[in-house]
C-alpha cells in the first residue's frame, strides 16, 4: 500500500470506530431501559392515575403534566427565538453591541439548567405572582430553551442565499415583504429542526421545574396553567431515589424513563416529518 | 433628457474604494453600456444605481446620482419606490426557489396585484420578451430551479420586466446564452428602450457596439471614456481604451 493509502484507511477506520462506540453505548443504555421497562407498559399504565402511594396503577398526571409545560415552553420559547433571530440576523447592524448580543445568547445555553430554575422562581413564581404552576415552570424552560432556539433560527436564516434577499429587494419588497415572502419560508424547516431539539431537550429537564411547579404526588390531573403537575423527568426521580420502597417501584421508574424517552422520540419525529413535507412543497 | 445624472461620484468597500469620481450622465430611452475589466467597479456602480449597496455592511460613498432630477441618496428618499421602478439582472442569476411562474410573478405580487389575469398575461408577456416562453410554456409550475442557467438567467430578466420599471439595469445578462438567445435578448432589448432606459454591464465588445448608443468604459473604478458608441469604437479618445476594445489589453 501506498503511505496516503495507509492514512486513509487508519483514517477511516478511526472515523468508524468513534461512531460505532457512540452507538453501541446508545445501544446499551436504549437496551438496559427497553429490558426493563418494557414489560410494565400496557395501556393501563399509560392511562391511569398512580395508586397505593405510587407503587401501582399509571402515570397518566406525570405524562399529561409533561405535555402541558412543554407546549408552555413552545408557546414561549418558539416565537421569541424565532423573533430574536429575524432581529439579529435580519435588522441588526454588525456592530460590536449585536456581537455582544450574540456571544451572551451563546454563553447562556451553558448556564446549568438549575440556575434557571432559582431564577424561575424569583422572577415567575414570586415577582409576577404566578405560584408554583404549570405556567412557572413552563415559562422557565422556555427560557432555558430561548437561546438554543434562537441560535438554531439564526443558523437556518444564515443559510439562505443572500440572492433572495436582493432579488426581492430590487424588485420593490419591502424590507418585511422580502423577510416573509422569501426568507423565512425557506428557513422554516431548519428552524423547526433546532427549536423542536430544544423542546425535547426541555421536556427533559428536572431542575428547572423543581421549584417552580412540579409536584411529588397530586391526586387529580392539573385543571388549569396555573395548577402545580406531575413530570415525566421528576417523577422517574422520585421513583428512582426518593420513593420509600424504591426497590419495590423499580419497573415502575425504568418504564416511566421508557415514556419520556418514547415522547420526545415522538417530538423528533413529528419535526422530521413536517420538515420534510415543508422542504418538497418547497420543491414543487 | 438625462434619466440618471451621477457627479462626482465615490464609493468605498470599507478602506478600498472602488469607484472614484465617477461623473456622467445617463439619456432616458437608450441602452448605455458599461464595459471594463473584470474587477474595475461595473456591478458595483450597476448596484449603487437601486442603492443594492446598502445591504453591504462597512460600505460608504459620497457624491450624487440623481435619477429623474432626484438624489437617490437623500435620508428622506424612499427606497422602495425608487427600486421598484428600477428593475436589475443580477450578474449571479438568482432564481427563488418557487415555481417559474410565481418568480415572474412575484414582483406583482408583491406591489399588491390580485388580478389573477393581469398577472397570467404579465407573466405571458414577460417570458416571450426574454426569450424563455417557449421553452418553459408546459412547466410554469415547476420549479425555477431547475432550469439550466442559461434559462434561469432569462427567467431573472423576466421577473424584471415584469414590474414594467423605467430604468433596467443589467449586469452580464448573456454570458451564458447561446448566439441565438443573445441575439434574441438583444433584439429584446433594442426594443425595449423605446419604453424603458437600459443600462448594460458587459464583457462582448461586439455586443455593446451592436445594441448600445452610449458605452462608458471602467476601469480600476476610474470611468476612462464615455461616448456615443460608434465613436468609442472607432475613434477612443485614450490609448488605454483602444488598447482595451482591441483587445491589446494587458
Ligand atoms: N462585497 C464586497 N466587499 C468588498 N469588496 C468588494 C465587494 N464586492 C466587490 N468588491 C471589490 O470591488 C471591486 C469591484 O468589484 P465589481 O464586482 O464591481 O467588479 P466588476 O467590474 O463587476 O467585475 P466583473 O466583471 O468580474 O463582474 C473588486 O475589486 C472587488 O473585489
Ligand atoms: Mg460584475
Amino acid at each position: 500500500m501506498k503511505k496516503l493509502d495507509i492514512y486513509q484507511f487508519f483514517g477511516m477506520n478511526a472515523l468508524r470506530m468513534c461512531m460505532g462506540i457512540v452507538v453501541f453505548i446508545l445501544c446499551v443504555i436504549f437496551y438496559d431501559i427497553l429490558s426493563k421497562g418494557a414489560g410494565k407498559i400496557s395501556w393501563e399504565f399509560l392511562t391511569q392515575m398512580p395508586r397505593n402511594g405510587m407503587t401501582e396503577g399509571g402515570i397518566l398526571p406525570a405524562i399529561v403534566g409533561t405535555c402541558c409545560v412543554t407546549l408552555i415552553t413552545g408557546i414561549f420559547a418558539v416565537p421569541f427565538g424565532i423573533g430574536c433571530a429575524i432581529y439579529l440576523n435580519e435588522y441588526a447592524k454588525d456592530s460590536w453591541q449585536t456581537r455582544l448580543i450574540r456571544m451572551a445568547i451563546r454563553n447562556l445555553s451553558g448556564v446549568p439548567s438549575i440556575v434557571y430554575g432559582l431564577f424561575g422562581v424569583v422572577l415567575f413564581v414570586n415577582m409576577f405572582k404566578f405560584g408554583t404552576s404549570i405556567l412557572s415552570a413552563g415559562l422557565t424552560l422556555g427560557l432555558m430553551t430561548l437561546p438554543w432556539t434562537i441560535t438554531a433560527s439564526e443558523e437556518a436564516l444564515k443559510t439562505i442565499p443572500n440572492g433572495y434577499r436582493e432579488g426581492s429587494l430590487a424588485l420593490g419588497a419591502t424590507k418585511w415583504q422580502m423577510i416573509r415572502t422569501n426568507v423565512l419560508p425557506y428557513a422554516v424547516p431548519g428552524m423547526l429542526t433546532g427549536t423542536i431539539l430544544g423542546l425535547s431537550r426541555a421536556a427533559g429537564e428536572t431542575a428547572p421545574i423543581l421549584f417552580t411547579g412540579a409536584a411529588f404526588f397530586l391526586p387529580a390531573l392539573p385543571a388549569s396553567i396555573n395548577d402545580q403537575f406531575m413530570a415525566l423527568p421528576y417523577h422517574l426521580y422520585i421513583m428512582s431515589t426518593q420513593h420509600h420502597s424504591i426497590v419495590k417501584v423499580r419497573s415502575i421508574a425504568y418504564a416511566t424513563a421508557l415514556v419520556l424517552i418514547g415522547l420526545v422520540f415522538l417530538m423528533n419525529l413529528g419535526a422530521i416529518i413536517l420538515r420534510y413535507h415543508l422542504r418538497k412543497q418547497r420543491r414543487e | 433628457m438625462n434619466k440618471v445624472e451621477i457627479s462626482n461620484f465615490n464609493f468605498y468597500y470599507g478602506q478600498t474604494q472602488c469607484l472614484k469620481n465617477i461623473s456622467f450622465d445617463i439619456t432616458s430611452h437608450q441602452v448605455t453600456s458599461i464595459i471594463g475589466p473584470s474587477g474595475c467597479g461595473k456591478s458595483t456602480f450597476l448596484r449603487c444605481l437601486n442603492r443594492m449597496n446598502d445591504l453591504i455592511p462597512g460600505v460608504r460613498m459620497d457624491g450624487v446620482i440623481n435619477i429623474d432630477g432626484q438624489d437617490i441618496n437623500a435620508p428622506q428618499l424612499d427606497v422602495v419606490s425608487l427600486r421598484k421602478k428600477i428593475g436589475m439582472v443580477f450578474q449571479k442569476p438568482n432564481p427563488f426557489p418557487k415555481t417559474i411562474f410565481d418568480n415572474v410573478a412575484y414582483g406583482l405580487r408583491i406591489n399588491g396585484i390580485k388580478d389573477q389575469d393581469y398577472i397570467d398575461d404579465k407573466v405571458q408577456e414577460s417570458l416571450k420578451n426574454a426569450v424563455l416562453w417557449d421553452e418553459v410554456k408546459d412547466r410554469l409550475n415547476s420549479s425555477a430551479l431547475a432550469l439550466s442557467g442559461g434559462q434561469q438567467q432569462r427567467l431573472c430578466v423576466a421577473r424584471a420586466l415584469a414590474i414594467a420599471p423605467e430604468i433596467v439595469l443589467m449586469d452580464e445578462p448573456a454570458s451564458a446564452l447561446d448566439p441565438i438567445a443573445t441575439a434574441k435578448l438583444e433584439e429584446l432589448i433594442v426594443k425595449l428602450k423605446e419604453k424603458y432606459t437600459i443600462i448594460i454591464v458587459t464583457h462582448n465588445m461586439q455586443q455593446a457596439a451592436r445594441i448600445s448608443d452610449m458605452t462608458a468604459f471602467f476601469m480600476q473604478g476610474d470611468l476612462v471614456e464615455y461616448k456615443h458608441t460608434k465613436q468609442l469604437f472607432t475613434h477612443p479618445d485614450k490609448k488605454i481604451t483602444e488598447d482595451y476594445i482591441t483587445g491589446r489589453f494587458g
